[in-house]
């Protein structure tokens, strides 16, 4: 039976088919929906990591204790989850394990568009590049095979456009894959020194057995079509190099890309005249083939950023050119995402926008919106967890000056502290800094569309579970100073940043207050009974056109030009409250029921 | 068959999720290869969405190319001029237009302009625009939510594909107690285009 999917929907409906009985991961765009669909499938156990070196690490336990095991993250999460992807490749697998990077060429949603088959090349680890979903699940059924027979993880490299497009996929049925038994194996599983030489000389014999794969496997192969033109190219570049080219080209089409067929390029190269290598970000595949000595264009022509697509290989190759409508771009403004209305962000941003003296240093989710308009409160963004260290050490600078009166504040949310910033505040603790850090306590991890944490008090599979306290862990660093506050009483926060900023020395507060889109548990029923239930409406005939509660930047808030006249849209209001207490008319009042 | 090339696009709840799934299902029982793509990271905070569909013998890319597609269906007028540069230039791409304006940020608070000529631009660029106020029309029909579904029926008609069982499709796609309802809506959308 076909069924048009996504890719992630496919890479989950491959593992559940080739008998994986454990995975995990840390959500990220474009690769979140690789575990919700895995965790749909009652075989797999299924989990949501702190972070995506939790995840891998668990899932090299399972793959030894004799389950096959699958780790999702975004190109970024491998950066986290390095330190175990390259020493995994040494001590091997007892049942078969898949790493999957999903890549963002084009930085949808991403702070940088790295491209993670480096990683491939450089931890001498296989790598598949699906093209579309049905690919997905058969290069992923394939990886566990290749993984067990070569004795070693597999990675496998998506990217947005592959992660996130339907397309037909015939289904199968889950095979039968027996546990593994588990035997202890020192010499090979303790990468130590006297271990890990031994090791590193069994990976790469492991490559040279593995290029006799890559040049004779069904995922590496030529389409011969006109001789004049021939194309090298992997994952969704294939499909636009397809869509432009047709058959007045002939192709060589890699699925299997680390490592790369020699033969099989050169056999491809004596057969075309011009070679062209089309692929996103790096010239990965174009350096190997220049390096066999056969001449090609790549990126000297192609661009090196964003998506490889259709538009681009055709204007590069044919000269096409796509005008710009100039009155229609004239007239087209932005529609810039915003915190939601009833974010509990937004309060909290509201006051720290007010404050002088201060360098705001900020994380990765939805209040990475807080450094633009009308907030401009956030000053760095870099990686994971980075606020509160990044902070510190700016901090430690700052205070060597002679009468500073800078103070930084790290801002980060309660999914981002349970991944690394809890590493961070550690050095805080360890370091003493005058360091201010605030946890934007939501109590889920929104950014990516609601996934359950450590603090949601649920896992992935619904469970009900205690959730953890950001400030038991403060206190348990030995932070003396830790306030608990709620982000929607601008007096609770113009008080919790007076107290802090007061202070001699490190402090944490934790803003607490639901994310508006929260599926809430019971416990979070009863701690924020009533929250999001009434409604605020302007009255007009107070309001003066101020447009203070415009700065607060709601989406249900709208300015009547016409008029000079504040309105409230009651179909977005959840009633937080924060514009109402901004008004200096109380002009601003709540709906009675 | 030549493939043929769709966009669909709007603001995040508008429902372009649902009007292209019941699309591509509808295709699909026609045999057709289908592939769709979404970029849909920022809906829930009032960003912008636009799917792809591509249906035809074989399809290879997932998305349109710029001066390819064949018709916008569009579920709100900004969102429309965004996208509009993808639509082919020969004069015979067509624009379904909800004549719906869904204010970003910067109208709301004042600072920017919301572009009043929209419609107009549209037209001088296409050679066929249809335009409704589906969001009315939804609301005359009892819920606001099935505008999407009167824009689908629209654009079936647009298309040429109004012999794919859309009744039975539309069934098995929605909850049962809007069954009706959305058939509703759909024939409709049919007739107002």
């Amino acid at each position: 039976m076909k069924q048009l999917i996504t890719g992630n929907e496919a890479v989950a409906r491959g593992a559940w088919e080739a008998g994986v009985r454990f995975a995990s991961a840390y959500p990220g765009t474009p690769s979140t929906e690789i575990l919700e669909n895995i965790a749909t499938y009652e075989e797999i156990h299924s989990e949501w990591a702190p972070n995506e070196k939790t995840a891998l690490e668990s899932v090299i336990g399972a793959s030894l204790a004799g389950a096959r095991a699958i780790a999702s993250m975004k190109h970024v999460g491998l950066n986290v989850a390095a330190d175990p992807f390259f020493t995994f490749a040494y001590i091997g697998v007892n049942a078969g394990a898949v790493v999957v990077t999903a890549d963002e060429p084009g930085q949808f949603s991403s702070q940088n568009e790295q491209d993670n088959r480096n990683y491939a090349k450089a931890a001498m680890m296989p790598m598949f590049e699906p093209s579309d979903s049905q690919e997905c699940k058969d290069m992923l059924l394939e990886a566990f095979e290749i993984s067990e027979q070569y004795d070693i993880p597999v990675l496998f490299r998506m990217t947005t456009r592959v992660c996130h497009s339907k397309s037909l996929v015939e289904l199968g049925e889950r095979q039968d894959v027996p546990l593994k038994p588990y035997v202890k194996n020192i010499k090979k599983y303790v990468a130590v020194p006297a271990n890990a030489g031994p090791m590193k000389v069994k990976v790469q014999e492991n490559q040279a057995l593995l290029k006799v794969y890559s040049n004779n496997c069904q995922w590496n192969r030529i389409e011969m079509n006109e001789p004049g033109i021939g194309i090298i190219c992997s994952g969704d570049c294939y499909l636009y190099a397809r869509e432009v080219f047709g058959d007045d080209a002939s192709y060589l089409k890699l699925g299997f890309t680390n490592p790369l067929p020699d033969d099989l390029i050169r056999e491809f190269a004596s057969r075309v005249e011009k070679i062209y290598i089309i692929e996103e970000n790096d010239p990965y595949i174009e350096e190997h083939v220049r390096a066999l000595g056969i001449a090609c264009d790549g990126k000297n022509i192609f661009p090196r950023n964003g998506e490889m697509k259709p538009e681009v290989i055709r204007s590069v190759i044919y000269g096409e050119e796509y005008p710009v409508d100039d009155e229609v771009r004239a007239a087209v403004i932005p529609r810039p995402p915003t915190l939601c209305a009833g974010c509990p962000h937004r309060g909290f941003f509201y006051e720290l926008g007010r404050r002088k003296n201060i360098m705001v240093s900020g994380d990765i989710g939805c209040y990475t919106l807080a450094s633009g308009a009308p907030y401009h409160a956030m000053e760095t963004t870099v990686c994971m967890g980075a606020s509160i260290s990044l902070g510190h050490g700016a901090q430690q600078v700052f205070d060597t000056i002679e009468g500073n009166k800078m103070r930084v504040i790290s801002v980060l949310g309660d999914s981002t502290f349970f991944h690394t910033g809890i590493n961070s505040l550690l050095d805080v603790a360890y370091n003493k800094s005058n360091l201010i850090t605030v946890v934007l306590d939501n109590r889920i991890t929104a950014m990516t569309g609601q996934q359950d944490n450590p603090g949601s008090g649920r896992t992935i599979q619904g469970e009900i579970i205690e959730a953890i306290s950001i400030e038991a862990i403060a206190r348990a660093f030995g932070f003396r100073n830790v306030r608990v506050i709620n982000p929607n009483q601008l007096t609770e926060v113009k008080q919790a940043l007076d107290w802090a900023l007061a202070l001699q020395e490190p402090s944490v507060i934790i803003t607490r207050w639901p994310c508006a889109l929260k599926k809430q548990t019971p416990l979070d029923q009863e701690e924020f009974k009533g929250s999001f239930t009434s409604v605020y409406w302007v009255n007009e005939e107070i309001c003066i056109g101020c447009k203070k509660c415009t700065r607060t930047g709601c989406p249900a808030i709208v300015f009547q030009v016409a008029k000079k006249k504040s309105s409230i849209d009651p179909e977005k209001c959840v009633g937080c409250s924060v514009c109402a207490q901004v008004c200096p008319k109380q002009a601003i009042q709540k709906v009675e029921a | 068959m030549t493939t043929k090339n769709i966009l669909l696009t709007g603001v995040g709840g508008q429902g372009t999720i649902l009007a292209s799934k019941l699309l591509t299902e509808g295709l699909l029982s026609q045999g057709y290869d289908v592939k769709m793509s979404e970029v849909h990271g920022m809906s829930q905070r009032e960003g912008p969405v636009l799917t792809h569909v591509r249906f035809g013998e074989k399809v290879f890319s997932p998305i349109v190319e710029a001066k390819r597609a064949d018709v916008i269906i569009g579920f709100e007028e900004l969102e429309v001029l965004r996208n509009l540069e993808y639509l082919r230039e020969d004069g015979k791409g067509t624009v379904i237009l909800n004549r719906v304006r869904v204010y970003p940020i910067g109208v709301q608070n004042g600072s920017e302009k919301y572009p009043e000529n929209a419609a107009e631009l549209i037209s001088a660029r296409v050679g066929k625009m249809v335009a409704m106020d589906a969001s009315e029309e939804a609301r005359k029909l009892g819920n606001i939510r099935v505008m999407n579904i009167i824009l689908l029926g629209a654009s079936v008609r647009q298309l040429g594909l109004e012999g794919i069982d859309w009744g039975r499709i539309i069934a098995e796609n929605v909850k049962p107690q809007y069954v009706e309802l959305n058939q509703q809506a759909f024939e409709l959308g049919k007739s107002l285009s």
